[in-house]
């Protein structure tokens, strides 16, 4: 039971992170990553073959998955900064696919749908049973770090400027702010942070394959941000526990339905989830936790007759 | 001779796709947001397609089935779900669509499983030209993706719902003080732009077989169609089918077939760096 919740508690910091990432952009700069399963894949992938192949140190393997997300996102952005976000949206969600397609082939590298297993974990062997509460808490620490890092951002002038970016880019530009470069480098950030976040999922299961980097861990993320309240980091956090909430509700639930199969019990929980993410967008698009606008200071009165 | 071969089956799933591709970018015309519920509905299509072959239809009336189920399906999903979002941004649109496919292709999956199913065609002997070969099935669905292209095309040309769409598509404002009905143009957008999703879905599974996923494996190369051809241009999804379809078939001759569907994705994003607003696009949106 411990070990259970413990599980939960650090897939939720793991989504937490994910949702972290997602607010960034969509919140902050109105930018949208349909790949972030991709870019989670990436992070994974770079940090679990650094490890086990290039024997490298667990840190450095986090500090490669976070280069090589920050990376993939500078890539993906640059081809379509200059246009309107549906486009971001097409080629982030084929970007994915081909993360996944790559990961499945190139066995040589990646071991293909085997997948790649004994990714160390950090003291794993020494702390025996602790490991997962240990592992909890470095994975919360990182969520802290990264979650005082986002809202610095959200706060400062340069958060200011991604938020004018999102509501009229046009605007921004005019105000003389480099609109392309913001975007970008929002974006790379977002995707860094996201692999980040794959990097802490593969030492933490030890094991990754082509599979567990389907796009429905996108759809929990957006789920998560949407209900959580966009543009707000608590939020997002508030929101990926709520997660984890819904989608073991949603485990218990499909399990009491008598009389079906395995698979149409998954078919099942993901038809809920989908519902409910429709659902949330359109009855609550605030979330639980709504943006707070702060209100324009008053020009100020002094010196003038 | 590999290539030539290659490149009359590239033409022949090209303009298989093109079917979907100008449902896509037609309804991106339209309602101005991508779609990606046609994963979900191209699916639905096959299996409606496929529940009315095997209940004793002719081949024309499990088209129309596909064409009828997704272009309902399609319509309620955009009311309910997509459309009412587009007055917060294209972006809350897209991915409340998503999930609609999502919703789609599990209810699919719940009542079918995950088993591939096929069309069960009579069995016709190969036809040779010179050292190129193509089945009669292969130029059965050709000619009947070819048929249906031609009356999407007059249909926009000549008549007066047609008309009114390029009119809205062109600009909303305008079409609308000029006494169009832009709730009507979006509705038939809907259900024609779903239903020849639909009958997409249904053509590409007639020749291999059907499962939940089928959508989902092709909106890759939807998508790299219509934006190759240019967002929002029918003739530019046209070409830009035949262009994925024979660069597909090419790039399993160069790097094997596993990486067909990324093909898709460099397509896009090349086009979308050198030339932003397609083959035959008008503008970058």
């Amino acid at each position: 039971m411990l070990n259970y919740l413990l599980f939960i508690a650090t897939m939720g910091g793991l989504y937490g992170l994910l949702a972290l990432s997602l607010n960034l952009i969509w919140g902050g700069a109105g930018m949208v990553n349909l790949g972030l399963a991709g870019f989670f894949a990436v992070g994974a992938y770079a940090s679990a073959i650094f490890t086990t192949a290039g024997h490298a140190p667990i840190v450095a393997g986090w500090a490669l998955a976070v280069i090589a997300g920050g990376f993939a996102g500078l890539v993906v952005t640059l081809s379509t900064t200059r246009l309107r976000e549906d486009y971001l949206a097409i080629v982030t969600l084929g970007f994915a696919e081909v993360v996944r397609l790559v990961a499945a082939n190139e066995i040589w590298l990646t071991r293909g749908t085997d997948g790649i297993s004994g990714i160390p974990g950090p003291w794993k062997s020494a702390l025996g049973p602790d490991f997962n509460a240990v592992y909890l808490l470095i994975v919360l620490a990182v969520l802290g770090a990264v979650f005082v890092l986002v809202r610095r951002i959200d706060r400062s002038p340069y958060g200011r400027v991604l938020r004018a970016i999102r509501e009229d880019a046009q605007v921004a530009q005019v105000a003389g702010k480099p609109v392309l470069r913001f975007k970008a480098e929002a974006f790379a950030l977002s995707a860094a942070i996201a692999g980040l976040a794959g990097a802490l999922y593969a030492h933490f299961t030890s094991y990754i394959a082509p599979d567990l980097f389907l796009p429905l861990i996108t759809i929990y993320i957006f789920l998560a941000v949407a209900g959580g309240g966009t543009g707000r980091p608590a939020g997002a956090l508030v929101g990926a526990y709520l997660l984890m909430l819904l989608l073991e509700s949603a485990r218990f639930f499909v399990e009491l339905v008598p009389a079906i199969s395995a698979v149409q019990r998954a078919a099942l929980k993901e038809l809920l989830i989908a519902v409910v993410l429709i659902l949330v967008l359109r009855l609550a698009p605030g979330g639980v936790m709504p943006e707070r606008i702060p209100t324009a200071p008053r020009p100020s009165t002094q010196g003038k007759p | 001779m590999i290539l030539l071969q290659a490149l009359v089956n590239g033409m022949v799933s090209g303009t298989l796709l093109a079917v979907p591709a100008i449902g896509f970018t037609a309804m991106f015309a339209v309602l101005r947001f991508p779609n990606f519920s046609v994963s979900g509905i191209a699916t639905l299509g096959a299996f409606a397609g496929y529940l009315a072959y095997s209940a004793g239809l002719q081949l024309a009336g499990a088209l129309a089935a596909a064409f009828v189920v997704a272009g309902v399906v399609g319509l309620f999903l955009d009311r309910v779900a997509h459309l009412p979002l587009v007055k917060q941004g294209a972006l809350p649109a897209a991915i409340a669509s998503i999930a609609s496919g999502l919703v789609l292709e599990n209810v699919i999956r719940f009542g079918f499983g995950n088993d591939l199913r096929g069309f069960d065609r009579p069995i016709a002997r190969d036809m040779h030209l010179g050292d190129i070969r193509v089945s009669p099935q292969q130029l059965e669905t050709m000619g009947i993706a070819l048929a249906l292209m031609l009356a999407v095309f007059a249909a926009l040309a000549f008549t007066r719902i047609g008309k009114a769409m390029r009119a809205s598509a062109d600009n909303p404002e305008l079409a609308a003080l000029k006494g169009i009905r832009p709730q009507r143009v979006a509705m038939i957008a809907s259900f024609v732009g779903m239903g020849l999703v639909g009958i997409g879905g249904m053509l590409l599974g007639l020749d291999s077989s059907i499962d939940p996923l089928t959508g989902t494996r092709i909106l890759l190369s939807i998508f790299a169609a219509a934006v190759l051809g240019g967002l929002g241009s029918p003739t530019g999804a046209v070409l830009g089918a035949w262009l994925i379809g024979i660069a597909e078939e090419l790039s399993v001759l160069v790097v094997g077939s596993p990486y067909r569907t990324a093909v898709g994705f460099f397509a896009i994003l090349i086009v979308l760096t050198l030339r932003p607003r397609g083959l035959l696009g008008e503008r970058a949106y």
